[in-house]
């Protein structure tokens, strides 16, 4: 289930804008992977190049290749749609669609691909899903309660279980704890470690003790100034990183000396 | 001593401006309320009459008051409703082209002309349903009764001028066309990104996305909109007086010479020649239009509400 990444020479441009430029990493599977840098280095964009979630902004287009089992996402006659049926995505702030119950939420993306199931069907999956997201003791009560009824910790939880409900090769996630306070992050955070049995796993983090904390390899990625194109510094394993690393600016970051 | 001088500090100072703008939005907010129960005052006191009036008072055939306005409120309901089952879905689907299909430059001029759409006087467009609209359909019309004559509401005879309630409701869903799309547009446009983004990456394709995040969440707004219209629609005079040569009867048949008129064209109509008991009648059927239209938007109301916690508005 889940599977290899690998980036070739990829570079992201937003209109006429580069922001990203010249990147080239392989993710393991059953991985986690934490993209850190300062704001504006382009690690979401580098993220949302990983599941064609980049050209839905208009102007937004990739050079390059993302192979994922040596599959190339930009290949031609590539559907992004079901390229996002493969890897999921879980946003910096939660999203459960307001208007559905927390079941239908987490039976979103699964009803897109079969739209009719049993209602065992979609009872036993909205169960698997929501205990993988370790949200279920706290809902199974209110399964038809409204999703915006929640927490936000407890909402980014269902949008984590939405995403391994159509159980994708990878996951994606965009600072998914950034909006949430510290009891929720370490819920969210003891997931990941988890999932990582069952997921290929890519963190993009502010918090470099998350990144320390979750990840077994981390990207490190830096501008060289405004409106220059952010670029891939430095990608090793996290203690290296976070210990040792080879290049003096990542190390200067990881130190809090700046960013 | 020193508490005084506290006091003084904490003590609210009454600035100029503040006290102008409040007494303006107080001014301002209950003025509509006076206007209001103005007009409904007015609507009751001169419809009394006409609740009271005897048989003699109207025409033939007709024995009380009841009588009289049922025929002109089913017109009214009847060509207002068909209006909107043309009206709602074409204006859905140009508000979604506008705010999710075309490119950017397409939807600013596509926008730009259905508000002009929406200031051509009404009488225009009455003439437009006499003089193009009618002779235009009226082969289809017949081509229709011939075929689908069965169907209760094609029964015939088919009308020769093509002057029908069918092409009032036609001409009534072009009038309320503009202001249904414009507002829907904007919901539309309202949506969150976020919402729209955590469909699209669960694999959703561009309608799936339409039908998961941005319908569900303009519901309450494309309701209010579709409301909006009902209400132009409901009150709509020159159109209909117009375009149809009434009869009072209740008559579900769309395409036959014998169409049911509306309120608001029956008082446009008769107006100039009523007298007496007869203004007070008139008027009295103004009282029903002004509770139908209310009793209308309450429903719309009871509807958004129903599903309040699922609204997104949390």
């Amino acid at each position: 289930m889940s599977k290899r990444i690998e980036v070739t020479d990829l570079n992201a441009f937003y209109g006429k804008f580069l922001a990203v430029e010249g990147v080239s990493l392989t993710i393991e599977p059953r991985s986690v992977t934490a993209f850190i840098g300062p704001s504006g280095c382009g690690k979401s964009t580098l993220l949302r190049t990983l599941n064609r979630m980049h050209e839905v902004i208009p102007g937004a287009y990739v050079e390059g290749e993302v192979l994922i089992d040596g599959n190339n996402l930009y290949g031609p006659g590539v559907d992004p749609v079901l390229v996002r049926r493969q890897v999921g995505m879980v946003f910096q702030r939660p999203n459960p669609f307001p208007t559905m119950s927390i079941q239908d939420n987490v039976l979103a993306g699964v009803k897109l691909n079969n739209r009719r199931m049993s209602k065992g069907d979609a009872d036993d999956l909205t169960e698997k899903s929501l205990r993988g997201a370790n949200l279920w003791n706290e809902v199974k009560d209110r399964l038809n309660g409204p999703g915006s009824g929640l927490s936000g910790g407890q909402q980014q939880r269902l949008c984590i279980a939405r995403a391994i409900a159509v159980e994708p090769d990878v996951i994606l996630m965009d600072e998914p704890c950034s909006a949430l306070d510290p009891i929720s992050t370490l819920a969210i955070e003891d997931l990941i470690e988890e999932m990582k049995a069952d997921y290929t796993i890519v963190i993009v983090t502010h918090n470099m003790q998350q990144a320390s904390r979750v990840s077994d390899r981390t990207a490190f990625f830096n501008i060289a100034g405004t409106g220059k194109p952010g670029k891939l510094i430095e990608y090793d394993d996290t203690t290296t990183i976070f210990s040792n690393p080879s290049v003096q600016s990542t190390e200067d970051y990881v130190s809090g000396r700046f960013g | 001593m020193t508490t005084a001088v506290d006091r003084d500090a904490l003590r609210t100072t009454q600035r100029v401006g503040d006290r102008v703008f409040s007494t303006a939005t107080i001014v301002a907010g209950s003025l509509i309320l006076a206007v209001l129960a103005a007009v409904a005052i007015f609507l009751f006191v001169q419809s009394i009459p006409a609740f009271l009036a005897v048989p003699e008072d109207f025409d033939p055939g007709v024995s009380n008051f009841w009588a009289y306005v049922w025929p002109l409120a089913f017109g009214t309901l009847w060509s207002a409703l068909l209006a909107l089952i043309m009206a709602i879905p074409v204006a859905i689907g140009i508000a979604l082209f506008i705010s999710h299909y075309a490119p950017r430059k397409v939807s600013q001029g596509l926008g730009y002309i259905i508000d002009l759409l929406a200031a051509v006087p009404s009488v225009v467009f009455g003439l437009w349903g006499i003089g193009v609209l009618a002779p235009m359909l009226q082969p289809f019309y017949s081509t229709l009764v011939e075929w689908f004559g069965w169907f209760p509401l094609f029964a015939g005879p088919v009308s020769g001028t093509g002057r029908t309630i069918f092409t009032v409701a036609i001409v009534l869903a072009v009038m309320v066309l503009p202001i249904i799309t414009a507002i829907s547009r904007e919901v539309f446009l309202q949506t969150p990104v976020l919402h729209e983004e955590a469909a699209l990456a669960l694999g959703a394709t561009r309608w799936e996305m339409i039908t998961m995040a941005v319908l569900p969440f303009g519901r309450a707004g494309i309701i209010s909109a579709a409301m909006l219209g009902l209400g132009r629609a409901l009150g709509e005079t020159m159109a209909v007086a117009m375009v149809l040569s009434p009869s009072p009867q209740v008559i579900f048949q769309l395409l036959t010479s014998q169409n049911p008129t509306t309120i608001a064209a029956n008082i446009a109509l008769n107006f100039p020649e009523a007298h007496g008991v007869g203004v007070n009648i008139l008027l009295a059927t103004g009282l029903i239009l002004f509770v139908i239209t209310l009793a209308v938007n309450m429903l719309a109301r009871y509807i958004i509400n129903r599903r309040k916690a699922f609204s997104g508005a949390n």
